[in-house]
């Protein structure tokens, strides 16, 4: 068998995204995946309670404040279950991007000393995320039965949905993890950044809020369609808001790709920067 | 060997750094505004830098490494020294992909592995076996293939009845052990290794050496960084001296370690005299230590001696106040802190106000070639400490060649290597062979 060459020379403007590479390294992914989900919740009492309580309590004091003395519209369902629908795919977005941003600084320390894909870093709690989405989805599916309120059938459109949900907080993920090897304001940013960003997503009001002239723009956050259409396809609120989906989509792979990219470019720095 | 396919080629290697600007002070209260306006906008600016080079002599521009060329042949062994900050880890990072050239071209035939500091993968909350399969993949291991050395690995740890508890209840002895163990099981092409042995107990770093053999045997490549010359020695029979980024020499072990250690040694602070002020000396408000000097019998304060002339230890103290009782003693150790042995100075009853010197010679046929820690305590005995113990204060290296029979440049084993008087050897007739045995 010839050995396998590697050369290393210094690097020149934008690398590419070494498909091969990731692939061969696949275990290592379910590995650290796994090792996400596996000690998240390790030494706390409630463990992966947490995955429910966090969006169910927010949903009782948005119920609370929003349903209960704004009087918000919730398109003819409980305010409860039309914020936890909301909630259920905004808190793994939220908290993808969190600890997907934090992860290489709590890597460093096998940055520096072993290489591997380093595009694993940001993706992997993205992906051990979708245990507590998983969660608390099945809750959202309960509370929907306890009220009587059945999907329609968009709910087979729901597996595209969370692949999009998926590949925006991949791309955002990547996106300030490399940001945040370099500058750690976006720890700092972030952690109200993302209660501001909630703002800009229907999960406390819906889309019907938002002017007609407006909606494209708004549109343009990939959560919006996400969000919406999980309104839509398992409350039944609404049609389908295929416009909605479709302005996101775009955004969501181009975060994607722009992500991977920028991030490609700024690892050859992050043993030397962190 | 020679006609070995090249195995690692560096080219031309160079590395910079940008090490952080000094923050600028801000002294009167309408500078600390101005600052505190300005500086997200200078700390952008000096963030950014960290990874933009567009002013290439900038002056906190620091080149780790510059010009680097060797080339090292399958299954050759080379062990790469040189002082703190001299590159080598700089070196072994940019071999090991962890951290790009500045310069150059490194070319690499084969799956390279790295045993850097290992058990860095290591996650406390996960158990030992969770930790192989995890460190294993990370290091570049398939699942099939820890499945396949799993029993290996935990039986050379030695860590079997811990397996499925979390790493963070392991002994860091234990730990380093399990990791060394995962690592060790690789079987890359080329393997790079970074002072791993300076950890683990006796046994087991005696265990990891004779690992590293074996993995010399199977014409495995290897780079080995390490502080440890003994090691060094033992398992390269090339070296390559690295000196402020640069490389001094590329040669056989022994030549190499020798410049090293010379050049170690010269440079070092303590170049065989430490002296200290009234302030700073070591010691009580009783007694002071204030100098120690290390002499060659031509009086000249050095400290690498020939190994067949005599060492000079001088030691100078004050007595702040009159002391009963006391006594002077010196200690020779080795810097792993081992003590060869200790000798006392003449004793004085009566110790008034002043300052005294006691010089002991350290006869030739004594010691061995090798580095030696001089330590000075004074105490009065049963009662109480007058200078700290346990202080290495400076430190010399015997060399220059065999006595008693050795070839020359042979270092025996053992702490000292005492000259001892043996009687003529004997011609014995068979019938005066008298086998006495006790009887008790």
């Amino acid at each position: 068998m010839q050995p396998e060459l590697t050369i290393l020379e210094p690097p020149r403007g934008w690398a590419s995204i070494n498909l091969r590479e990731l692939w061969r390294y696949r275990e290592l992914f379910l590995f650290m995946v796994w090792r996400d989900v596996k000690t998240r919740y390790v030494q706390s009492v409630l463990g992966i309670g947490w995955a429910v309580l966090q969006p169910l309590i927010t949903m009782v004091v948005f119920t609370v404040v929003f349903g209960g003395l704004a009087r918000m519209s919730s398109d003819g369902v409980p305010y409860a279950i039309f914020s936890f629908a909301g909630l259920v795919p905004w808190t793994y977005f939220a908290n993808s991007l969190q600890t997907s941003s934090s992860s290489l600084v709590s890597a460093s320390a096998l940055v520096t000393k072993v290489y591997f894909p380093r595009l694993v870093i940001p993706i992997a709690p993205v992906l051990a995320k979708l245990v507590d989405f998983a969660i608390a989805f099945v809750v959202l599916l309960v509370m929907m039965a306890v009220l009587g309120i059945y999907p329609t059938i968009w709910v087979l459109f729901v597996p595209v949905l969370v692949l999009m949900m998926i590949v925006t907080a991949c791309g955002f993920g990547m996106l300030l993890t490399a940001l945040s090897a370099q500058y750690r304001d976006v720890k700092y940013a972030l952690t109200f950044g993302v209660q501001l960003l909630m703002y800009a997503a229907p999960v406390i009001y819906p889309t019907s809020k938002i002017p007609e002239q407006w909606l494209g723009v708004y549109a343009l956050n990939p959560m919006v369609g996400v969000i919406e259409g999980f309104r839509a396809a398992l409350l039944g609120t609404r049609p389908m808001p295929w416009d909605l989906i479709a302005y996101g989509a775009l955004p969501s792979v181009l975060v994607l790709v722009f992500g991977a990219l920028y991030f490609r470019r700024m690892e050859r720095h992050f043993a030397d920067v962190i | 060997m020679s006609d070995a396919p090249t195995a690692i080629q560096v080219e031309e290697l160079g590395k910079r750094y940008r090490i952080g600007a000094v923050e600028e002070q801000s002294d009167t209260l309408a500078s600390a505004v101005a600052r505190l306006v300005r500086q997200p906008i200078e700390n952008l600016k000096r963030l950014r830098r960290l990874t933009s080079f567009d002013d290439d002599e900038a002056d906190d521009i620091i080149w780790a490494l510059r010009e680097i060329d060797f080339t090292v042949k399958e299954g050759e062994i080379v062990g790469v020294i040189g002082k703190n900050g001299s590159g080598k880890s700089t070196l072994l990072k940019i071999l090991s992909h962890i951290t790009p050239p500045t310069r150059g071209r490194v070319t690499l035939r084969g799956r390279v592995s790295s045993l850097l500091e290992v058990g860095t993968g290591f996650h406390q909350e996960l158990t030992g076996r969770e930790n192989i399969y995890l460190n294993g993949t990370i290091l570049g291991m398939t699942k099939a293939e820890i499945d396949k050395k799993f029993d290996e690995i935990v039986d050379f740890a030695g860590t079997g009845t811990f397996l499925d508890t979390p790493v963070k209840r392991y002994s860091s002895g234990m730990r380093v052990r399990l990791a060394f163990s995962v690592a060790a099981h690789l079987e890359p092409e080329i393997l790079l290794v970074d002072e791993v042995l300076a950890v683990g107990d006796v046994a087991f770093q005696k265990k990891c050496l004779s690992k590293m053999s074996e993995v010399v045997k199977h014409q495995r490549t290897v780079l080995f960084v390490s502080h440890n010359m003994g090691v060094v020695r033992n398992l390269c029979p090339r070296c390559i001296l690295l000196e402020n980024g640069r490389m001094v020499i590329d040669g056989d072990a022994e030549t190499v370690i020798g410049h090293y250690l010379k050049q170690a040694y010269k440079d070092s602070q303590d170049w065989g005299l430490r002296a200290w002020g009234e302030e700073e000396a070591p010691g009580g408000d009783e007694m002071r230590l204030r100098e120690i000097a290390l002499l060659a019998d031509d009086g000249e304060i050095t400290n690498v001696f020939d190994i067949r002339r005599p060492v000079r230890v001088r030691i100078t103290y004050e007595a702040l106040r009159p002391i009963e009782g006391s006594r002077m003693v010196m200690m020779i150790a080795t810097p792993e802190g081992e003590i060869a042995f200790a000798s006392i100075a003449p004793q004085v009853t009566r110790l008034e106000p002043g300052l005294y010197r006691s010089t002991c010679i350290l006869p030739p046929g004594l010691l061995n070639q090798r580095v030696y820690t001089v330590r000075v305590v004074s105490d009065i005995p049963y009662v109480r400490f007058l200078l700290p113990a346990d202080q290495d204060y400076l430190s010399f290296h015997l060399a220059g060649g065999g006595q008693q029979g050795a070839r020359p440049e042979d270092r025996w084993p053992g702490i000292v290597h005492p000259e001892l008087e043996w009687q003529p050897t004997e011609t014995l007739e068979p019938a005066r062979l008298v086998v006495t045995t006790r009887e008790d």
